[in-house]
C-alpha cells in the first residue's frame, strides 16, 4: 500500500511590498477619472429621457381633452374659463340634459354589464371543459376560440352584421344584437385567461381533493373555483372595460341613436371637429368609468392574490390588463 | 377546537373512509373516466354552442351572401345557402375593383399596406425602448412607470382620437406652437386628409396594446443571463444586441401581429382624423359598402378576401400561442 504524499512545494520567495527607500510615494488608490460615457453602470439618461417623452406624448393630449370638457365656451381648442356646463350646467347640450348623450351613457353601462354577466361564466366553463375534455372536438373549438381572438374586429363585425340582417332575421339590429355580438367578441378573454391559469395550477390540487374524499363537483366548487377566482375576476374587469371601449361591433350592430353607446356617439359627431366640448365631457365620463373599474380591479386583484407567490402591484396591473 | 385539527382525522374510521374512497376510484376505472369526460364536455358545451351559433354560422352567412346574387328590383343581396349553387359574381366584381380597368380598390389596398407598415414600425421603434427602459432600469419606480405605460390602455380609443382632433384643429395647440416657433407660416389643416395625421393616429391608437405585449415579454427575460453577459465583459449595447434582442424576437413578432391585424381592419381612425377620400383604407371601403344595400354583397366578398389575406399571420399567432401554453405546462 502506497501512501500518497503531497509533493513538496518549492519555497516561494516573498516579495517585499514596501518600496525601496527614496522612491516616490505610490499613486493614490482612487480610480482615475473617467468620462461618464465610459462608466459601464451609468444611468441610461437617453433611454430614460426617451421614455419620459413617450409618456408625456401619450398622456398630455388626453389631459388636455379632459381639460376642455370643463371649458366655459364652445371651443375644443381655445380655453375660455372653467365650468361644468357641458356635464350638467347647460340645459340643452350638456351630457345630463341632452337625451342623446345621456342615453349613450346608459347604453354603454347596460351593454358592459350584460356582456360581462353572460361572457364570463360562459368563457370560464368553456375553459374548464376544454382543458379537461381532451378530444378532437375540444381541440377544434379551442382553435376556433383563439381564432375569434385574433380576427380583425371589422371582419368579425361584418359577419355579425350579415348574421342579424340575413340569417337570424328575428333578432333585429339593436341592443339584443349588440349584446350577442359583444359576448362573442369578448368570449375569448375569460377563456384564454382561465385556460392559462388552469395550465399553471395543474391537476395536483384537485387530485388531492379527490384523495381526501371530495366528489367531482365538490372539488370543482371548493378547490378549483377558489384557485381560479383571481383569473375569473381579472377577465371580468377586462371584458367590462373592453365593452366600454368597444367601437366596431356596436357601430355595425346598433340601429337607431337609441342603441348607440358613447363610443359611437363620439365617432358620429366629431366629423370636421365641431362636436363641441359636450363630446369631451362624454369621453371624460368614459375615461372615469374605465379608470374606476381598472383601479378597483387592481386593488381587489391584489387582495385576492395576497400571500401568493409572485403577488405584487406589478403582477396585479399586468394581469388586469390581460398580460 | 384547539389548533384547528379535526378530532376524527387520525381515527380508524377516517382512515377506513379514505381507503374506501381510494378503492372506489380504482374499481370504477374506465367507467368513471368515461363519466368524467361527459362532465367536462358538459362544461364546454354552452360555449361550444355559442361559438357555433354566433361565430361559425356568421361566417357561413358571409359566404352565402358573397356567393349569392342580387335581387333584380331592390338590388338587395340574396343569400344562396347551398354551397353548390354559389356564384363567383361578387368575387369577380371585387377582383375587377382590385386589379381591373379603373380599379379603385387596388390603390386603396396598397395605401392600407403602406400606412399599416409605417405605423407599425414606428410603433415598435417608439414602444420598444420605453418598454425596455421600464423593465430593465426603472428600479424602485417600476410600478409607477408601469402604471403610466398601462394608463392609455384603459382610455377609450375614441377618447384618444378626440384628444388629437382637439389638438390638431386649425386654431389648436399644435398649430399655435408650430406658428410660434416659425416652423410653419400658416396654420396647417391637419384634419383635411393628411397621410401624416392618419399614420400618427394609428400609432397613437395602437401603441398601448403593443407596449403591453413588449413589456410582458421583456420582463420575462431572465435577468441572470444579462448579468452573466455584463460579468463576462459585454457593454450595455452589446448585452442588448447579443442577449435581450434575440430573446425578445418572439415577443416582437407577437406584438406586431397584435397591432397589425386590427390596423388592417381600421376605418374609424381614418374617418375621424381625415374623412377624406385621399386617405381611405380598405376598412373604409368595406364600411361604406355595408352602408349601401346594393353593395353589401361586394362588402361580404371583400371582407372574405381580406380574411384570406390575413389568414397566414392569424394562423401563425394561433399556433404560436398553443405552443407557448404547451411549453408552460
Amino acid at each position: 500500500m502506497t501512501v500518497i504524499t503531497r509533493p513538496e512545494t518549492p519555497e516561494i520567495p516573498v516579495v517585499d511590498a514596501a518600496p525601496p527607500p527614496g522612491s516616490p510615494p505610490p499613486a493614490p488608490t482612487a480610480r482615475r477619472w473617467q468620462p461618464p460615457w465610459r462608466n459601464p453602470w451609468r444611468r441610461p439618461w437617453i433611454l430614460e429621457g426617451f421614455t419620459w417623452i413617450y409618456l408625456i406624448w401619450s398622456i398630455l393630449p388626453i389631459g388636455l381633452a379632459v381639460l376642455f370638457s370643463f371649458n366655459d365656451g364652445k371651443s375644443q381648442s381655445v380655453w375660455q374659463g372653467f365650468s361644468t356646463r357641458w356635464y350638467w350646467g347647460d340645459p340643452v347640450n350638456s351630457v345630463f340634459h341632452n337625451p342623446l348623450l345621456r342615453n349613450a351613457v346608459e347604453q354603454t353601462i347596460r351593454l358592459s354589464l350584460l356582456t360581462t354577466v353572460i361572457a364570463v361564466p360562459l368563457g370560464v366553463a368553456f375553459a374548464i371543459g376544454i382543458n379537461r375534455w381532451r378530444t378532437k372536438t375540444s381541440a377544434t373549438f379551442n382553435f376556433i376560440m383563439v381564432f375569434s381572438y385574433v380576427i380583425p374586429e371589422l371582419i368579425f363585425g361584418v359577419a355579425m352584421f350579415f348574421l342579424f340582417t340575413q340569417f337570424f332575421k328575428f333578432i333585429h339590429l339593436g341592443t339584443m344584437a349588440e349584446v350577442l355580438g359583444l359576448v362573442t367578441w369578448n368570449f375569448s378573454w375569460p377563456a384564454i385567461i382561465v385556460l392559462a391559469r388552469l395550465v399553471s395550477i395543474g391537476n395536483s390540487y384537485e387530485e388531492a381533493a379527490a384523495d381526501l374524499g371530495a366528489s367531482r363537483l365538490q372539488s370543482i366548487r371548493r378547490v378549483l373555483i377558489p384557485l381560479l377566482a383571481p383569473a375569473i375576476f381579472a377577465s371580468a374587469v377586462l371584458v367590462f372595460a373592453s365593452v366600454v371601449d368597444d367601437f366596431v361591433v356596436v357601430d355595425l350592430l346598433s340601429s337607431t341613436s337609441n342603441t348607440q353607446p358613447m363610443s359611437v356617439i363620439i365617432y358620429a359627431n366629431t366629423h370636421g371637429g365641431n362636436g363641441g366640448p359636450a363630446l369631451n365631457a362624454l369621453a371624460t365620463l368614459m375615461l372615469i368609468l374605465s379608470f374606476v373599474v381598472a383601479i378597483v380591479g387592481v386593488i381587489v386583484y391584489r387582495w385576492m392574490t395576497r400571500g401568493e407567490r409572485g403577488s405584487s402591484g406589478q403582477e396585479a396591473m399586468t394581469s388586469i390588463a390581460g398580460m | 377546537m384547539p389548533n384547528g385539527s379535526s378530532p376524527g382525522y387520525g381515527s380508524a374510521a377516517a382512515s377506513e373512509r379514505r381507503l374506501i374512497v381510494a378503492r372506489g376510484d380504482l374499481t370504477k376505472g374506465w367507467a368513471a373516466r368515461a363519466q368524467n369526460r361527459w362532465v367536462w364536455a358538459g362544461f364546454a358545451m354552452p360555449g361550444i354552442i355559442w361559438l357555433v351559433l354566433l361565430f361559425v354560422i356568421p361566417f357561413y352567412a358571409v359566404l352565402a351572401i358573397a356567393g349569392g346574387q342580387l335581387n333584380a328590383i331592390f338590388e338587395s343581396p340574396v343569400p344562396i345557402w347551398n354551397p353548390l349553387n354559389w356564384t363567383g359574381a361578387n368575387f369577380a366584381a371585387v377582383f375587377h375593383d382590385l386589379i381591373g380597368q379603373g380599379a379603385f380598390v387596388g390603390p386603396i389596398f396598397v395605401r392600407t399596406l403602406v400606412y399599416v407598415a409605417v405605423a407599425s414600425i414606428l410603433s415598435l421603434v417608439i414602444a420598444y425602448p420605453a418598454a425596455y427602459f421600464v423593465t430593465r432600469f426603472a428600479g424602485k419606480r417600476k410600478v409607477m412607470f408601469l402604471a403610466l405605460l398601462v394608463a392609455p390602455f384603459w382610455i377609450s380609443y375614441m377618447m384618444r382620437m378626440l384628444a388629437w382632433i382637439d389638438l390638431l384643429q386649425t386654431n389648436g395647440y399644435v398649430n399655435r406652437v408650430l406658428v410660434d416657433v416659425h416652423l410653419v407660416g400658416q396654420p396647417v389643416n391637419w384634419l383635411g386628409g393628411k397621410s401624416v395625421t392618419v399614420i400618427l393616429g394609428l400609432v397613437y391608437g395602437y401603441i398601448p396594446y403593443l407596449i403591453l405585449v413588449l413589456y410582458a415579454g421583456l420582463d420575462r427575460i431572465d435577468q441572470r443571463l444579462l448579468e452573466a453577459g455584463r460579468d463576462l465583459g459585454l457593454n450595455r449595447v452589446r448585452t442588448f444586441l447579443r442577449i435581450t434582442l434575440p430573446l425578445s424576437r418572439q415577443t416582437i413578432l407577437t406584438g406586431m401581429l397584435i397591432t397589425v391585424l386590427p390596423m388592417v381592419g381600421d376605418y374609424f381612425t381614418n374617418q375621424m382624423l381625415s374623412g377624406s377620400e385621399s386617405t381611405s383604407m380598405i376598412g373604409n371601403v368595406i364600411d361604406s359598402q355595408l352602408n349601401t344595400t346594393s353593395q353589401e354583397a361586394q362588402g361580404a366578398a371583400l371582407s372574405l378576401l381580406l380574411l384570406a389575406f390575413l389568414l397566414i399571420p392569424m394562423l401563425y399567432y394561433v399556433f404560436q400561442t398553443r405552443k407557448a401554453s404547451e411549453t408552460a405546462a
